[in-house]
């Protein structure tokens, strides 16, 4: 049972995942990450992730992506005048990037899977899985974390310089 | 045996208050009128049954026997999604609402809560992430609609909804650092007792009034009420994203809105004034009769929380779109940042309390 539902998420993924750069309307690709987003939050349900689930809808579907429409809708993009004849530099890369992963696998040093959890038996928490998060991103992950959020700062003031660029300039 | 009897009682559960959630916007809709005519010094709709009590029927046969027009030039799949989409992140949301004793009864073998649909241990952030999604009807039938009014108060609506859906995050944190849970069913649990105990009153050691008041305008905001209602001003943008709707796509819409507003009302009520609980331990009866009052003393608050939102609607003319983004960012935001970091300390420094 677990490994149906596994494979039903894991295959929408995929083809959503393809139909966000395969569409021509970017009205109609950032529905198709819609659809990935809260397949994506199934995965972590399946894993008895629920946090990491509702975190995933609450910020990438409940936030970035409405700014992303937001944009597309202001900027009223037509079909034409996007990626697409970036196609033979990306499907060079892809090839490349797919030679690469089946060498390492007939080569046998990295078998795909040997690493991997077991899906069908998490491991039950004892508190709930917000408070383990937690824990965890105060206390082993200290680093990474306060690195995340320095990031998310300098992204904000270069945000608020580049609106203020003009009023600056204006003033020297 | 005992999945089929697991099965029926949800669905039952989930029909019971779909029903109820459904008679609610009912009611409202007449109340609504009532309450606006009133204080407007006029009587309301009086035509229709005795003091006008069948408005309700005559408008929802009324929409539903309309003609149902998809302008040309519109997204068809699109135009017919769209309402779909802000219906049903409305409706999700009381699947983890409490609205009596946390009872857990026996049904052939199976332990059944009567009074919530389920209590997952994450309930108000589930609640935050489907009413993040139901930005996404209104920017859809804003731009499939090929409208230019559509078109404009779908892309205000996705920048109200953004800006204030923060504020109602953040303003929420004060009450989730006093009970240390996420789940409704907690929070409830905790504020028994008195209305002293209710978060907003003190309950947990800091009176969260500030975050309430944050969480309310904020919760306005998020429904697109007056006087936040830019996605649908009518004296500037015909009705904003649902002008090119009618009949029962229409009605859709307008059942999201009210079922928004009921479900912000219930989440206002478990949060800050204590859920089912009665203000005073004696006026919640004898245990056994817990199940009446507890719906009772729930009712009551939402009812008085939906009486708030048509007062404010009667009150208070609309915002410039310039007002709502800097009261949003630069006002809202730095307060509930504000009690987010007085709740912490005093949680820190009396824990337990």
């Amino acid at each position: 049972m677990g490994t149906i539902v596994f494979f039903y998420f894991a295959s929408v993924i995929v083809v959503t995942a393809a139909l966000v750069v395969a569409l021509r309307s970017p009205v109609f690709s950032a529905l198709a990450l819609l659809v990935m987003f809260f397949h994506v939050a199934g995965l972590f349900v399946t894993l008895h992730a629920e946090f990491l689930a509702v975190i995933q809808i609450l910020v990438y579907a409940g936030a970035i992506l409405v700014l992303y429409l937001f944009v597309v809708m202001l900027l009223n993009l037509k079909g034409e005048v996007r990626f697409h004849h970036q196609l033979t530099v990306g499907l060079f890369l892809g090839c490349m990037l797919f030679a690469e992963a089946v060498l390492l696998v007939v080569k046998g040093k990295t078998s795909l899977g040997a690493n991997l959890p077991d899906l069908r038996e998490p491991t039950q928490l004892i508190q709930g899985n917000t408070e383990s998060i937690g824990e965890l991103l105060y206390s082993t992950y200290l680093f990474p974390f306060e690195i995340a959020s320095l990031i998310l700062l300098v992204a904000m003031v270069g945000a608020v310089i580049l609106t203020k660029k003009g009023i600056l300039e204006a003033k020297s | 045996m005992d999945t089929g009897i697991r099965l029926a009682l949800t669905f039952g559960q989930i029909g019971a208050v779909m029903v109820a959630v459904l008679l609610t916007v009912a009611a409202l809709t007449l109340l609504e009128r009532k309450v606006l005519g009133w204080m407007q010094d006029r009587m309301g709709p009086m035509e229709v049954g005795p003091y006008g009590i069948l408005q309700p029927v005559a408008d929802g046969l009324k929409l539903f026997f309309k003609e149902d027009i998809i302008p040309a030039g519109a997204n068809k799949f699109m135009f017919s999604m769209a309402p779909v989409l802000s219906l049903v992140p409305a409706l999700i949301g009381f699947a983890v609402i409490p609205f009596g004793p946390d009872w857990t009864i026996d049904v052939g073998g199976v332990a059944f809560k009567p009074f919530v649909i389920t209590d997952i241990n994450i309930g108000i952030l589930y609640i935050l992430a489907f009413a993040s999604i139901g930005a996404y009807g209104i920017i859809l039938g804003g731009w499939s609609s090929n409208s230019k009014y559509s078109l404009l108060g779908g892309l205000r609506a996705a920048a109200q909804l953004i800006s204030y859906e923060l504020n109602v995050g953040l303003s929420i944190v004060g009450v989730l650092l006093l009970s240390s849970s996420l789940s409704l069913v907690t929070i409830t649990n905790a504020q028994a007792g008195g209305f002293w105990n209710w978060y907003f009153f003190g309950g947990g050691g800091f009176p969260q009034a500030v975050a309430f008041v944050v969480f309310i305008i904020s919760a306005i905001a998020e429904t697109n009420r007056t006087p936040f209602d830019l996605p649908e001003a009518e004296s500037e943008l015909v009705a904003g994203f649902f002008t090119e709707y009618s009949g029962m796509r229409f009605a859709f819409f307008f059942l999201a809105e009210y079922g928004n507003m009921i479900l912000v009302s219930c989440v206002a009520t478990v949060l800050f004034f204590g859920g089912w609980h009665a203000p005073l331990e004696f006026l919640q009866g004898p245990e056994s009769l817990h199940w009446l009052t507890g719906m009772m003393w729930f009712t009551i608050k939402v009812y008085g929380f939906l009486f708030l939102f048509f007062w404010i609607r009667a009150t208070l003319p609309r915002l410039r779109y310039d007002q709502l983004m800097r009261f949003g960012w630069k006002v809202l935001l730095p307060i509930a940042l504000g009690n987010i970091v007085l709740t912490a300390i005093v949680a820190y420094l009396f824990p337990g309390n």
